[in-house]
């Protein structure tokens, strides 16, 4: 081998390890990105799932609390003088000792005490004790979010409530627990207090209409267009545009059901049904692909078997091609149903957008979901959102992740060679 | 239409009427001792030696999956591509065992080209085909020593003259057998010394076949030429030497006319009669 | 809640009429069932279906269009009251007069005087014609169920085809679902067109597409005239294709590379680890993208460039490092790159598919020529791919133009036409939503001009859709 042919070789394999080089860092790449991401959100979430409470015991004084107007007296007062009270204080005359009181333990206290009253007029005079959450701002000071080396002026509590909050928490007051009412409770405008049940609830019967409408659907079309459909130019021209409209954007769909649902059939503004119906019609050209190509892998032998019996066409594909054809069926309509759950775009134009602190009444009332939720909380200037917004995520985001394992599994213990 | 049909034993001719057998015996050219290939726990070839003569035709037969295919993908370490695969032992060339670990099997493929059972055009054009090799190992200097090698990469290939006029067309737009001859151009441009056929023919018509087997018989002057086949027939007419493999073994090698004529093993008997295979 | 109500007793009668269809035919058979020419299931599912699907279509179209029939009814005369009002005054009287009818929360308009005597009225109206409405249908529903029923049962016969009957229905609800693909196409563009041709009175359609100007607060205000110049919509096709352009930047190689690098190197354990990890990226919602691009990636692009920017102040690059020290979360860089990490599976996972189409015994060739594994790739394998690579990097080129979430999170608002990733621009997504999410009349060109933006964003989606998938679909067929 002459010395110009040595090194020709040389930088032949020298370009050959750059190559593989890039390939693995793209890689490599890809897949911190995925790490950061997951990282990143949990990081900022998991803080989420816990939560401090406060015990406090209150005085029910009969000069504060009017007994004939409970829901006129300002119970959030008689918790602020019950907080003074054990730190040993007494409001000042401005009264911004009981405001700044009120700045740390949530309004659910106040709520407590007046339904309690509302049920047993008699503890008017008594002390009872109460648990209720921190307000956010103080719960995020006990989890090292909101620091005390920070500049007083750059953070939402002053020296002095800080003080207040160590001194509970070294008398046991307040007890970090599991974050009950982030599952059980809707949207509040208070951090503490809000939580994502309402979502929850709002996507799994959105989810419940768009796969009413968009399976049977998508199923019986794929069927037609496999197994009956003529092969000529209408046929083909139904094909293209199944896939393009798989491939329009998904804001689009929302224009669609503002213009038509809601402005020309006048569906709810908002609603899960309206929603559903939205989310059907952009997954219905994912199920119908991915039902034919399931359709197509059953092997013609099992056709004409079927036929070769006498069983007529219909018969032939309802009892035995569809059936054969399921596992595939499931798998892709489950795949496109997560991808409906996580969706976002299309709900913002048919106004699902609003403030929604209850439990979602009906299929037609206003309702919220899961990643609106998410868009929802991210616009919230309040940082405790924040954690809630990463917390919602990783909700979701266990919902999706539990739906493509779902069809991950399902695709290998049905995936059948023939 | 009436057809008389006789009976006759079947005819093996030996050597085709263009065939010239070597005076001479050839020297070894690659000598392969105890090679052992394993497709994960499978065990594909069992122990395989074999002396394979250079300037010569040795066509490997024996029934489909019996490991000639395999073998021959040793020879230019192609089974490096395959994942899964393992070979052992030593196959030497020129005094060089060709699985040592200094070899590096870019040189090595440069030095044994393949031609494959399909014809695999690449989809550029003639020209760029045939210019694919030498391209790639720096053979050329500049363009007219390209344009010199492509012509006389396709004059030995026998192709010129049916392509002169269209070297910018694709490869694929190209017959059967002038696909297979281009890529038989493709592999002689780098200027090997060896060259494997795995069954070059079984995709193309009984003229393209003859035009390719011609061709064989032309390039043994220059070449070592290793031939898989499964027709004992195209065997008889191009080989001067014959390797029989059955079930991952190599039941027997010899030459040519020996192994047709008079073969040693029972096996071998009965395949090339017909009873096995 | 009617309705539902209804089909549940449709559903109930025709249950039970295929009950009497079915015993009927077994009766026919009189003990020899083969004697029938259709299963006796067959006669009863004939009979029910003749019962129930004419029913419940009527039931389903009133559904659907019992809102609007009873709203053009009600509008059928107007109180000569509301003739002095203006036309959005009108629309917001009407709507009123039926939310209150529905026990619904009305505008906070009050009407009075002659006005709210005409709102009583029509209150009151509106009641009674969803009153009669909702009789009308449900009698004619179930008139339509019994007339059925009556038709179909008597012609029940040993003979009777009655499977060949049923699969008929089959077929029509068939062919209807598949149509309703075709809707769905039909209904995208008709009511993008339509809403469309309402802004393009508005606002000319060339001052839309070539005007350099977009500030549709303008058209706000009262006193304004609509086509005040302010529907210039360039600067948001400027950065939405900026924001584009630095998604693909960041996905195109790297989804290039891993899909070349899986499917030429890797090891099955390897592509069996990396792919449904892929995935997982490909299946995070763009809301959570969003998020991270928000709070994660602005901010650290943010202080990365004030960092750099605090360097360069007081030195040679002064006006450049005051710049830097003002740059902003809500940059084009950071909901590009974002677009861009969201892209990579999706442009690996279409690359892999299509390096993967490519026969191996191209590959093959390649090698026993003696070329090394990134030679062939990039001499044989990727000339060869080329045509669907292009395909799949121009489907992703219409996810970047189409994609909402990340640009609404993580872009501006400022509609610029710059060429700097790190200033702040807008794009079609960020303005369709920003129009359609604040408080809205349905009618002003502020809302219409969203379905403006929408139509050129679907026109120029589905153009490329249709080539690149033609193109992919012309590759595949090439190597099958």
């Amino acid at each position: 081998m002459t010395d110009i042919a040595a090194a020709r070789l040389k930088k032949r394999h020298a370009a050959e390890t750059r190559f593989r080089v890039y390939g693995r860092t793209a890689i490599i790449i890809a897949l911190s990105f995925l790490a950061l991401l997951m990282g990143r959100i949990g990081m900022q979430g998991y803080s989420t799932f816990t939560t401090n409470t406060v015990s406090l015991s209150v005085y029910l004084d009969p000069a504060r609390i009017d007994a004939g107007d409970l829901e006129g007296s300002n119970f959030d007062y008689v918790v602020a003088l019950a907080l003074l009270k054990k730190m040993g204080e007494t409001d000042d005359d401005y009264g911004t000792n009981a405001s700044e009181a009120m700045d740390l333990v949530s309004r659910d206290l106040g709520f407590q005490i007046l339904n309690r009253l509302k049920a047993e007029p008699g503890l008017l005079g008594k002390t009872i004790t109460v648990t209720g959450p921190m307000k956010a701002n103080a719960d995020l000071y006990y989890k090292g979010q909101l620091k005390r080396e920070t500049a007083q002026a750059d953070r939402r509590l002053n020296n002095h409530q800080l003080d207040w909050l160590d001194r509970l928490k070294a008398d046991g007051d307040v007890k970090s627990g599991f974050n009950v009412a982030f599952f059980t409770h809707a949207d509040s405008t208070e951090p503490e207090q809000a939580g994502i049940l309402g979502a929850v609830m709002g996507s799994a019967m959105m989810l419940l209409v768009t796969a009413l409408i968009a399976v049977p659907m998508g199923v019986l079309a794929a069927v037609w267009l496999e197994e009956f459909a003529p092969k000529n130019r209408w046929t083909d021209i139904i094909e293209v545009n199944i896939n393009n409209l798989a491939a329009v954007p998904s804001i689009v769909y929302g224009l669609l059901g503002l213009a038509v649902f809601i402005n020309w059939l006048g569906a709810p503004r908002g609603a899960p049904l309206t929603g559903g119906m939205v989310l059907a019609l952009m997954a219905l050209p994912t199920i119908i692909i991915a039902t034919r190509s399931a359709l197509k892998a059953v092997p013609p032998s099992i056709r004409e078997a079927a036929l070769g019996v006498g069983a007529s066409r219909t018969q032939t594909v309802f009892h035995h091609v569809l059936p054969q054809a399921m596992p595939g069926v499931m798998t892709g309509t489950i795949l496109s149903l997560a991808h409906a759950l996580g969706e976002t775009a299309p709900l913002l134009m048919i106004g699902m957008i609003a403030f929604n602190p209850g439990i979602p009444e009906g299929f037609t009332s206003s309702a919220s979901v899961l990643p609106v939720q998410v868009f929802i909380w991210e616009n919230a200037s309040e940082r405790a959102f924040h954690e809630r917004t990463a917390a919602a995520i990783i909700v979701l985001l266990v919902f999706m992740i539990a739906m493509n394992a779902a069809a991950v599994i399902l695709r290998r213990r049905f995936e059948r060679r023939w | 239409m009436v057809m008389t049909m006789t009976l006759k034993p079947p005819v093996i001719r030996t050597a085709a009427p263009h065939s010239h057998h070597p005076a001479t015996p050839q020297p070894t050219k690659i000598s392969v001792r105890d090679i052992n290939v394993f497709y994960g726990e499978k065990q594909a070839l069992n122990s395989i030696s074999v002396e394979i003569p250079g300037k010569a035709v040795t066509a490997f037969i024996g029934p489909s999956g019996c490991g000639k295919s395999t073998f021959l993908r040793c020879i230019n370490r192609m089974n490096d591509t395959i994942a899964g695969c393992r070979v052992e032992g030593q196959i030497v060339m020129d005094g060089q065992d060709i699985n040592d670990r200094s070899i590096d099997p870019v040189v090595l493929r440069a030095k044994v080209g393949m031609v494959f059972q399909k014809p695999n055009p690449f989809p550029k054009s003639i020209f760029e085909n045939v210019a694919y090799g030498p391209r790639i190992h720096g053979i050329a200097s500049n363009k007219q020593d390209l344009e010199g090698i492509v012509e006389a990469s396709l004059k030995k290939a026998g192709l010129w003259a049916e392509v002169s006029d269209r070297l910018n067309q694709p490869g694929t737009s190209l017959s059967g057998g002038q696909q297979q001859r281009l890529v038989i151009a493709r592999a002689i441009a780098v200027n090997p010394e060896v060259i494997l056929m795995d069954e070059p023919c079984s995709a193309l018509d009984p003229i393209a076949t003859a035009r390719v087997e011609e061709l064989i018989d032309e390039l043994r002057q220059q070449f070592c030429i290793v031939i898989v086949t499964h027709s004992m027939a195209q065997a008889a007419r191009v080989s001067q030497r014959t390797v029989f493999f059955h079930m991952g073994e190599l039941i027997e090698s010899g030459s040519t006319e020996e192994i047709f004529t008079n073969p040693r093993e029972p096996r071998t008997q009965d395949y090339i009669t017909g009873r096995i295979g | 809640m009617t309705v539902l109500v209804a089909l549940a007793l449709l559903a109930a009668f025709s249950g039970g009429v295929f009950l009497l269809g079915r015993r009927r035919a077994v009766r026919l058979a009189g003990g020899a069932p083969a004697s029938l020419h259709s299963l006796p299931g067959y006669h009863g599912a004939w009979v029910a279906l003749w019962a129930g699907a004419p029913a419940a279509l009527i039931l389903f179209a009133f559904a659907v269009f019992g809102g609007r029939m009873e709203d053009a009814a009600l509008r059928a005369q107007a109180p000569a009251a509301i003739s002095q009002l203006s036309e959005q005054r009108q629309e917001v009287f009407w709507s009123d007069a039926r939310a209150e009818a529905r026990g619904e929360t009305s505008s906070e308009v009050r009407w009075e005087g002659d006005l709210g005597a005409a709102m009583a009225a029509k209150v009151s109206e509106a009641r009674q014609i969803t009153a009669y409405g909702r009789i009308a249908a449900l009698a004619l529903a179930g008139v339509l169920a019994l007339v059925g029923f009556l038709l179909a049962f008597p012609r029940l016969s040993k003979d009777f085809r009655a499977r060949n009957r049923v699969e008929g229905w089959t077929g029509v609800l068939l062919i209807a679902c598949s149509t309703v693909a075709v809707l769905t196409t039909l209904g995208i563009v008709l009511s993008l067109l339509w809403e469309s041709l309402r802004f393009f009175q508005a606002v000319s359609p060339l001052e839309f597409l070539l005007g350099t100007s977009w500030d549709p607060q303008i058209a706000m205000r009262a006193d304004q005239v609509a086509s005040s110049g302010a529907f210039g919509a360039v600067p948001l096709f400027a950065g939405t294709f900026l924001i584009m352009l630095i998604g693909m930047a960041v996905a195109a190689p790297v989804g290039l590379f891993s899909a070349i690098y899986l499917s030429e190197y890797a090891g099955p354990a390897m592509r069996a680890t990396v792919k449904p990890l892929l995935e997982v990226l490909a299946g995070v919602p763009t809301v959570v993208y969003g998020f991270f691009a928000a709070l994660t990636v602005g901010p650290t692009f943010r202080a990365f460039f004030n960092w750099i920017g605090s360097f360069l102040v007081g030195g040679p690059m002064d006006a450049l490092g005051q710049y830097l020290e003002t740059v902003q979360n809500q940059m084009a860089l950071t909901a590009g790159v974002v677009m861009g990490i969201m892209l990579i599976p999706f442009v690996s996972s279409l690359s892999d598919d299509i390096i993967n189409a490519v026969p191996q015994s191209l590959r093959d060739g390649s090698y026993a020529m003696g070329a090394t594994k990134s030679e062939t790739v990039k001499r044989v394998i990727l000339p060869a791919a080329l045509p669907g690579v292009v395909g799949a990097l121009m489907l992703a080129v219409s996810r970047a133009i189409g994609e909402t979430m990340i640009v609404t999170m993580a872009a501006g608002l400022q509609a610029k036409m710059t060429a700097n990733p790190l200033d702040t621009v807008t794009t079609v997504t960020v303005q369709i939503v920003t129009l359609l999410t604040g408080d809205q009349e349905f009618d002003s060109p502020k809302t219409l001009a969203a379905f403006g933006l929408g139509l050129t964003l679907f026109v120029v989606t589905l153009a490329l859709n249709v080539f690149a998938l033609a193109i992919v679909r012309k590759y595949r067929e090439q190597y099958d």
